[in-house]
C-alpha cells in the first residue's frame, strides 16, 4: 500500500484539495492533509480505512521556511478485523505557518491524541483549537517560552525556582484528596 | 580499693553523639537518573555500605539523615528536591553525587540545574559520569569524617555554610 491508493479511498469521500500526496523517503506512505478538513480526513481515515490506532504524533519546525511547522501524526490498522485486513501504516502531516500555527484537535478523533497534543503545545507552542485541556506537559507549568523550536536558545542562564514550602490544612488536603479521586473517576 | 575493674569508658557528650550520628547515616532514597543504579550498586552485598552504616535507605525524608542527589536534575525536579530536603530534621546532609548533579555534566541547556548547590547546602561533591560505587563509598566516609568535626552546638545545614562552596576536610 502507498500513498496512491490512500488518495484514492479517500476521493469523492473528503473535498477536493483536501488531501495531497508527501514525499516519504522510507517508504511509509504519507500524505499532507489541509488543516481545514483535519476532522473530516481524520475521521475518513479512522471510520473507513480502518486506522483505528494513532500511536506518535511530533512536530517539526522548518525555521526560515514558511509554512514554518509540519505536524506529523502516524496511523496504525492493526489488520485484525474489524480493522483492516492487513496491517497497515500511514504519516500523515499538516503544513502550518510560523505566524498562526494552530489546527483543530485529533484528540475527538483519537483520544491518544489528547497527550501528544499537549506535548506539541509545549515545545513547538502550536495551538488545537478545541482541545478538552490544553496546558503544558513536561515543562513547568510557568515556563517561558517554547524549547523545541529552532529559535530557542538551547544553553540559557537563569536561576533555578523553588517556591515556598506547601503548606495545607487538614481540610484542604483531604478536599485535595477527593478532587483528585472525581477527576480520576470522571477520566 | 576492690580489685576489679570497673567496666566504664569516660568520654565527652559531644564525642559520643557524632560516633552516633556517622554510624548510622540513613539516606533518603532519591535517584534521579543512571548514578541511582550505581547507588543501588553501593547498597547491594558487594560493595556492602553497611560496613560503613549507612545501608538503610528510607523512602520518607522525615526518617532520613543524608540526601544523595543521584543524577541530573531538571528545574521541574528543583521545587521538589528543595520541599524533600526542607522535610528532613536536622542535622541533615546533602551528598551531590556524579557530574550532572555536582555542575551539571553534559547537558549545559535550559532544562537542567547546573549544579544541585544552587538549591541545597552540599556537603560533598562526588565526581564521575556515574561514579563507581567505590567513589561513592569513599564520598560517605568523607562526609563521616566531617560529621566527625561537627560540633554539638552547630547545625548542619544553611546557618553556617555558604552555598557553592565545595567541601574542605581538615586532617
Amino acid at each position: 500500500m502507498d500513498s496512491t491508493q490512500v488518495l484514492d479511498a479517500l476521493r469523492g469521500v473528503v473535498p477536493d484539495g483536501a488531501v495531497d500526496a508527501a514525499p516519504a523517503a522510507d517508504g511509509m506512505p504519507a500524505i499532507y492533509v489541509a488543516r481545514e478538513h483535519a476532522a473530516e480526513v481524520c475521521l475518513a481515515l479512522r471510520d473507513r480505512l480502518q486506522f483505528a490506532f494513532a500511536p506518535d504524533m511530533t512536530a517539526v519546525d522548518f525555521l526560515p521556511r514558511e509554512p514554518r511547522f509540519e505536524v506529523v501524526v502516524h496511523l496504525v490498522s492493526l489488520g485484525i478485523p474489524p480493522y483492516g485486513d492487513t496491517p497497515k501504516r500511514l504519516r500523515v502531516k499538516f503544513r502550518l505557518s510560523g505566524t498562526d500555527p494552530r489546527m483543530p484537535t485529533l484528540s475527538g478523533v483519537w483520544k491518544a491524541m489528547n497527550w501528544a497534543e499537549r506535548e506539541v503545545y509545549d515545545l513547538f507552542g502550536i495551538h488545537f483549537d478545541g482541545h478538552p485541556d490544553l496546558r503544558r506537559i513536561l515543562m513547568p507549568d510557568d515556563w517561558d517560552g517554547h524549547p523545541a523550536r529552532k529559535d530557542y536558545p538551547v544553553q540559557i542562564t537563569m536561576p533555578p525556582k523553588v517556591y515556598e514550602p506547601l503548606q495545607v490544612t487538614a481540610e484542604e488536603f483531604a478536599a485535595n484528596v477527593q478532587a483528585n479521586r472525581d477527576r480520576a473517576r470522571r477520566d | 580499693m576492690p580489685d576489679y575493674e570497673i567496666p566504664v569508658l569516660t568520654t565527652t557528650v559531644e564525642k559520643m553523639v557524632q560516633w552516633a550520628r556517622r554510624s548510622s547515616i540513613w539516606p533518603v532514597t532519591f535517584g534521579l537518573a543512571c548514578c541511582a543504579i550505581e547507588m543501588m550498586a553501593m547498597s547491594t552485598s558487594r560493595y556492602d555500605i553497611a560496613r560503613f552504616g549507612a545501608e538503610v535507605f528510607r523512602g520518607s525524608p522525615r526518617q532520613s539523615d543524608l540526601m544523595i542527589v543521584a543524577g541530573r536534575l531538571s528545574r521541574k525536579m528543583a521545587p521538589v528536591l528543595r520541599r524533600i530536603y526542607d522535610q528532613m530534621p536536622e542535622p541533615k546532609y546533602v551528598l551531590s553525587m556524579g557530574a550532572c548533579a555536582s555542575v551539571g555534566g553534559v547537558f549545559d541547556n535550559y532544562a537542567l540545574v547546573q549544579g544541585v548547590d544552587q538549591i541545597v547546602p552540599v556537603d560533598v561533591f562526588v565526581p564521575g559520569c556515574p561514579p563507581r560505587p567505590e567513589s561513592l563509598i569513599y564520598g560517605i566516609v568523607q562526609l563521616q569524617r566531617k560529621i566527625d568535626q561537627q560540633r554539638l552546638t552547630e547545625l548542619s545545614s544553611e546557618s553556617k555554610r555558604i552555598p557553592g562552596q565545595p567541601l574542605i576536610i581538615n586532617g
